[in-house]
């Protein structure tokens, strides 16, 4: 009996060994969970034009609804094994420490308090949003600095008025605001002629100004008052996983940079490139290492493109939001996106 | 003697003009005293001042399907009814597979063929009917949106979306919480203390908590308690929160039905030696339930809008697809969040309107007298 039970210790033992040395290459608990139920859960908005939204043939898409399909496209190399719940901005953190989705790519602040004190990881910025003004073209107003005691539209209780509150202050403007409760009573307000200027987040400025009758008629000013990183975000305490979900949005970056998109990444297979070979798996192996297979750039680039080709399609000048790339250029073109090498 | 005396009867005057047809009927309806003709005056003022912009806007300056977003976004365009039109299908099924369309409607149709019989009193087969819409038809629903059997494709509930989902969850909650609420009257009458207490501690458990709280709990607080990994259902969540929040209601109404019955109903019961359960069922159900139908109805169609709520919570019903349809960037135009309201009103009124009507209908078929 004795002989018995410590046999079976050993064997424990020894199992327990065994899996701790795998440990040491990919551990993540979150993989492999998505790859047994054989998709990707992400959390989304409940449809924020660009960002993720419901397109014409009822298929979630946009920017950060890419950056899920491109985790799929890696791990699964099948960009549409993605399942998307729509969260509100109060239940999303819940939702990601609940396990109820794997990533929440839902237009979310990355702040210190909510990746130091929610348990959550952010995977790094996907798109850099700042607060701005719009005015109407016929004011001609040309800078911020112009809007010394101009009516304000602006929702009551958000850091949106706070932000203003400060700028104003800081440079000694006049502030005069008119406050509403409700967002789309703001955009109403503005466009009645009740006030001056409208400001909120600089995409969704965009986006509301394509909604007015004739959108030439009003410009966004030049000045972002506001810091507002746009990322994706996983559960804190899987490093493997957060992995994964760095380097997909790394080698979405990376791809911009090497000129890889999803039209020429085969012939790029051919290239000389070292940084192209080490990208697309010709020359070494780094998927490996994140538990993925040694083309996971390969893929995410050949079934969802690269960062640019993102933007272009979902926010990009020739979209109806119509943002230029601003602050969310590659660091090479005047912008701050940067992908660490991929080597 | 040749008296004046009349063969024939003297053709009939015409009334007064002032007290028949048109003339009589706004006399006695718009003018019958100056309360009434100043408020006729005001009425027909306001009518004036509202009406003609609103026709404008609604229908003559309104962009109809077949017009482009160019035509929308015109200054003095009216309803863009042509972004509704193009994204009918997404109000209606949400993000439903466009290849799987056929399922949902093919559930529809056998709910509308159901119903339809259900609802007219001298359609035969009640038995059966009933049965079928009650049991089979939420089986086969299941079975056909859902997919995964007979070689259908699965889809999600996360993917079932718009009208379709409003339907599914009034359709689950009326159904559940009748009921359930006429159980849980019962029971806060029984005279049986644990019954007693546990009925009455439920009701006012559901009934202190607003809808909104339950839902959020629901779909929030619940997966916190579950071990990580196991996830039960979206809809199904709310399904629950919202038929247990309806029945609690339910009960309350039906409970004011009871105590509308007199005590001798009871005891006519009992001593022609029926037990509980017949006597409730034959003789103080029946008659309760025809005082409070009014009441009933009322909470149908205060549940069909509060379907609206699960929104919050991320779930896409009719309201919640509308407000996910103006983020499409292809139709974005002045007008494109007001006609989608507007659509959806239209919707829940034509629900609520019929639910209303039958209930007038019911009420009077079953009228045996009682009414004042």
């Amino acid at each position: 009996m004795m002989k018995t039970l410590f046999t079976v210790a050993m064997a424990a033992g020894l199992g327990l060994t065994a899996s701790s040395a795998l440990a040491q290459t990919v551990t993540s608990a979150t993989l492999d969970a998505i790859k047994a139920k054989g998709y990707v859960q992400c959390g989304v908005t409940g449809g924020v034009p660009g960002f993720s939204a419901p397109d014409a043939n009822n298929v979630w898409a946009g920017l950060e609804v890419d950056y899920c399909r491109a985790v799929a496209a890696a791990i699964f190399n099948d960009a549409e094994a993605v399942r998307y719940t729509p969260l509100t901005s109060q239940e999303r953190f819940t939702a990601l420490s609940a396990g109820e989705i794997d990533i929440l790519s839902r237009t979310t602040t990355w702040t210190m308090s909510r990746d130091t004190q929610l348990g959550i990881k952010f995977v790094g910025t996907m798109f850099y949003d700042g607060q701005g003004f719009m005015v109407r073209a016929a004011d001609g107003i040309t800078s911020a600095l112009d809007l010394s005691g101009a009516a304000i539209c602006i929702e009551s209780g958000t850091t949106t008025e706070l932000n203003a509150a400060d700028y104003f202050a800081a440079n000694s403007l006049e502030f005069n605001t008119v406050v509403f409760v409700d967002q789309d009573e703001v955009v109403k307000a503005y466009e009645d002629g009740r006030c001056d200027v409208y400001t909120t987040d600089s995409s969704a400025l965009a986006a509301e100004r394509s909604k007015f009758a004739d959108p030439a008629a009003h410009v966004i000013l030049p000045e972002i008052i506001s810091k507002e990183p746009l990322g994706p975000v996983v559960r804190q305490g899987d490093d493997g996983f957060f992995n994964i979900a760095r380097w997909t949005y790394f080698a979405l970056l990376e791809a911009e940079e090497l000129g890889v998109s999803s039209t020429n990444v085969d012939e790029m297979l051919a290239s000389d490139n070292p940084a192209i070979k080490r990208l697309l798996g010709v020359e070494g192996d780094f998927g490996t290492p994140l538990g993925l297979t040694k083309d996971w750039a390969y893929q995410i680039i050949k079934l969802v493109g690269n960062y640019s080709e993102s933007y272009e399609k979902h926010v990009g000048p020739s979209t109806a939001i119509g943002l230029a790339r601003g602050l969310n250029a590659l660091w090479r073109d005047g912008g701050i996106q940067y992908s660490p090498p991929i080597r | 003697m040749n008296a004046q005396v009349r063969t024939e009867m003297a053709p009939a005057l015409p009334p007064p003009r002032r007290t028949s047809g048109l003339i009589l009927w706004l006399r006695q309806n718009l003018f019958a005293t100056p309360t009434d003709t100043v408020l006729t005056i005001v009425g027909a003022l306001f009518i004036l001042w509202v009406g003609p912009p609103l026709v404008e806007f609604l229908l003559t300056k309104a962009v109809w399907p077949g017009g482009t977003v160019e035509d929308c976004r015109i200054e003095a365009a009216g309803a863009c009814w042509a972004y509704i039109g193009a994204r009918f299908n997404f109000f209606i099924y949400g993000f439903y597979p466009i290849a799987e369309y056929w399922r949902p409607n093919v559930v529809f149709a056998l709910a509308a063929l159901l119903i339809v019989p259900l609802a007219m009193p001298k359609a035969p087969y009640k038995l059966i009917n009933a049965l079928l819409f009650f049991v089979v038809l939420p089986v086969v629903t299941v079975v056909l949106l859902g997919g995964g059997w007979f070689g259908l494709r699965p889809v999600p509930t996360d993917q079932w979306g718009g009208l379709l989902v409003t339907l599914i969850i009034s359709y689950v909650a009326i159904l559940g919480s009748l009921p359930l609420g006429i159980l849980l009257a019962l029971g806060r009458q029984s005279n049986l203390p644990v019954i007693k207490t546990l009925c009455t501690a439920f009701i006012e458990l559901w009934r202190a908590v607003p809808l909104i709280t339950v839902l959020f709990m629901a779909s929030i607080m619940l997966p916190l308690f579950l071990p990580q990994g196991t996830s039960i259902d979206k809809l199904l969540r709310a399904l629950v929160g919202v038929t247990l929040f309806a029945s609690a209601y339910m009960a309350e109404v039906i409970r004011g039905g009871l105590q509308a019955i007199p005590r001798g109903q009871y005891e006519a019961g009992a001593s022609l030696g029926l037990g509980y359960w017949q006597r409730m069922g034959f003789i103080v159900l029946p008659q309760a339930l025809k005082h409070v139908i009014p009441g009933i109805v009322n909470i149908f169609i205060a549940l069909f809008k509060d379907t609206s709520l699960v929104s919050i919570v991320g779930i896409f019903d009719l309201l919640n697809t509308i407000q996910a349809g103006t983020s499409d960037t292809n139709w974005f135009s002045p007008h494109q969040a007001v006609t989608g309201y507007i659509f959806a009103a239209i919707i829940y009124w034509i629900f609520c309107f019929s639910m209303s009507r039958y209930s007038m209908f019911m009420e009077r078929r079953l009228n045996t007298g009682h009414k004042r």
